[in-house]
């Protein structure tokens, strides 16, 4: 049955049409765009492999580098709290383990925000040279993120054993908090992908802007209980429920900004799709402009 | 099986235009980013600091058909594949193409240098479209086609270019396409790697519409059952005269410009022509073969006392050195004018010389000596005419006789 299936596949042929002109409906481009991520999963995977393998071959700590950015930055954090040089408001749970928490779930984030221009820039000379299904590209920069975080969620379990906070029935739900952030990180990387490729600009408005963000986002503090600017502004970033909530089912602690948070998964899903569409039909004038 | 009368590629009024200067560029494409969005309705004519790269190409191809794309660099040809590949989008026109596609523009795209060959046989098959199972299924096949077994788990970081592009090719050759585009990849690679490049392709050919671009005439009169020649984007000729587009090609290549490699200033070129031509077009002279080819020849000397060496060679197209005519002798008598020229005929009878374009270089020496006192690069082209295109330079006048009569 397989094999009549593949014969007829076989003897019926692809017909492709390129031309300036489209007439296909939203809904028509987003099936296509479905389609082609189904097909190029193998392809999503072994790039995904390729880059995984490359990346710690050549290198003497390998995984380990997955860590390091997440703890260094918790060290200064725990250091500047530790030494008196900056008063942060309790945390309700050890210090050391909430500020590691709080950076490593924002290098999930920034990470996944990055991820689909770095991915795109990486595979230049394949876009330009061979047809295949972009989306793949897009897929394996999630297989890589999902491969980094769940090395980072261990780390993660260990360190919650270790300041005593213990195993809370919560944590099952983590790993779809987690895949809530990659979501919204790659939705908004995904659509400044486009013009990303055509601006280096981009790219370095975004690492700016993370590092700026940061600061008004619940990463190594709490929201203050106080009125004031500070508060106003964490409470209208859409990062602060993703960072708050997703620290929280870690921790076993209550939810709060549960509506916001949700609110922010929903949107971010038409976004993801927007971006995805944007994608597909960027490449082809990504490639004209930068390696024709 | 051939199937007649199936068009797989088809192309209508295809034009590009690319822009000259690249900030200008990337404004272009963000504005043509967000007019992609919206469908691309609009007409596009060409904006500031824009040209066709691409203008107004038409043709057809069936499954069993080659079409070569030939031109000289810059003319558009690999634009033309991009767009039929399908990695950027006409500005004008369309493109039908019907079945799998492959295209050899690069071998070994995306290859990893840190991989060994075996984990990049896996990307790179997955890049072209290949299930994990294909692979498996072939990869035996691919690593013996590719000749590296020795090092197929090394990282491909430490390939020589060569084997680079073996493995590419072994890759990409297992791809079994309908559409095939090849773009000056064979021109790498040692001789055997391209006799097999050539074996491949004659076994898919049959089954197969390939569109082939080549510098290569040889190769792609061997090939091409139709040429396009491009020039600035438009298709300068176009149709099944194969040997016909190889001469217009190499005639664009003519130049007349001569240049004096080295001189001692004691004689001078001062005439050049080459005798009883059958036609000149665009001062190319043209000669049959088995005419008859005969020089004339006019120097300048200045304090010069005995009739040098002069030494003619003649050269190819692609520069090889394929003849020289025999030195003047004591015997050629040939004499100094008035202390001040000399002037001479040389002839070669029934040059046998294929069909092509041949240009002359000119090298006088003392007699004795052997001194060089010039030396003059090109001082002259021709073509040579025969209905038979040939990658050989000497098309040797040949009877065949029954041993038993």
């Amino acid at each position: 049955m397989l094999k009549l299936f593949y014969e007829i596949k076989k003897g019926v042929l692809q017909t492709r049409v390129y031309q300036k002109e489209h007439n296909k409906s939203i809904a028509g481009y987003l099936a296509e765009s479905l389609n082609d991520i189904k097909s190029s999963l193998f392809l999503a995977k072994q790039l995904a492999k390729r880059d995984i393998k490359a990346q710690y071959r050549q290198s003497y700590l390998g995984i380990v580098w997955a860590f390091i950015m997440p703890l260094t930055t918790a060290f200064v954090w725990v250091f500047l709290n530790g030494s008196g040089t900056v008063k942060l408001t309790n945390t309700g749970v050890p210090y050391p383990l909430f500020a590691f928490a709080g950076t490593l779930i924002w290098s999930m984030l920034s990470d996944a925000i990055n991820a689909p221009i770095q991915n795109t820039t990486a595979a230049k000379s394949i876009i330009a040279k061979i047809n295949f299904p972009k989306e793949a590209l897009v897929v394996s920069g999630i297989y890589k993120l999902l491969f980094n975080s769940s090395v980072k969620l261990l780390l993660l379990l260990v360190f919650l054993l270790f300041y005593g906070v213990g195993l809370q029935l919560s944590l099952l739900l983590l790993p779809l908090a987690l895949l809530g952030i990659l979501l919204v990180g790659t939705a908004i990387g995904l659509i400044l992908t486009p013009i990303g490729m055509l601006y280096k600009d981009v790219a370095k408005l975004i690492s700016i802007g993370l590092s700026l963000i940061m600061y008004i986002t619940p990463v190594v503090y709490v929201v203050p209980k106080k009125e004031g600017l500070m508060k106003m502004l964490m409470e209208l970033n859409p990062l602060t429920p993703l960072m708050v909530t997703t620290r929280n089912i870690a921790f076993g602690n209550p939810l709060e900004y549960l509506h916001y948070y949700l609110i922010v998964l929903v949107i971010s899903i038409p976004v993801f799709l927007i971006g995805l569409l944007f994608y597909r039909i960027s490449i082809p004038i990504i490639v004209e402009r930068l390696s024709a | 099986m051939k199937q007649e009368n199936e068009v797989l590629v088809k192309v209508e009024g295809l034009s590009k235009k690319f822009c000259k200067d690249l900030k200008t560029s990337l404004w272009y494409g963000v504005q043509d980013l967000f007019s992609n969005v919206k469908g691309n309705k609009a007409q596009r004519a060409l904006r500031d600091k824009e040209f066709w790269a691409v203008k107004n190409i038409n043709f057809e191809l069936r499954r069993g058909e080659c079409l070569g794309l030939i031109g000289h660099n810059g003319a558009g040809k690999s634009t033309l594949l991009k767009i039929l590949n399908g990695l950027i989008q006409p500005d004008e026109g369309k493109v039908t193409i019907k079945g799998r596609v492959g295209a050899l523009i690069e071998l070994g795209a995306g290859f990893n240098p840190i991989l060994t060959g075996r984990e990049n046989i896996y990307n790179n098959g997955a890049v072209l479209g290949f299930t994990r199972a294909e692979i498996d299924a072939k990869v035996e096949e691919i690593i013996d086609f590719a000749e590296i077994r020795e090092f197929i788990d090394t990282a491909v970081q430490n390939y020589s270019s060569g084997m680079k592009v073996r493995l590419g090719f072994a890759v990409a050759a297992q791809m079994e396409p309908d559409v095939l585009i090849i773009d000056e990849v064979l021109a790498v690679g040692d001789l055997g790697f391209a006799l097999k490049c050539f074996k491949t392709i004659d076994q898919i050919l049959p089954n197969t519409a390939i569109i082939f671009v080549s510098h290569s005439m040889p190769m792609v009169s061997r090939i091409c059952s139709q040429i396009i020649l491009m020039d600035k984007g438009q298709a300068k000729f176009q149709g099944t005269d194969v040997s016909k587009a190889i001469d217009l090609y190499y005639t664009r290549f003519t130049s007349n410009e001569s240049n004096v490699v080295f001189t001692d200033n004691s004689i001078e070129l001062e005439h050049v022509e080459l005798l009883n031509p059958v036609n000149v077009i665009d001062d190319l002279p043209q000669l049959n073969w088995l005419g008859d080819f005969k020089l004339r020849f006019k120097f300048r000397v200045n304090n010069m006392h005995d009739v040098p060496k002069f030494t003619i060679n003649i050269f190819d197209k692609e520069q090889r050195p394929i003849g020289v005519l025999e030195n003047n002798s004591k015997s050629s008598n040939l004499n100094i004018i008035d202390n001040q020229y000399i002037e001479f005929f040389v002839t070669h009878k029934k040059i046998q010389l294929s069909k092509g374009v041949y240009s002359i270089n000119l090298g006088v020496a003392n007699q004795k000596t052997k001194e060089p006192i010039l030396k003059v690069n090109s001082i002259l082209s021709f073509q040579m005419l025969h209905k038979d295109e040939i990658w050989q330079p000497f098309l040797l006048k040949s009877t065949y006789d029954n041993c038993l009569q």
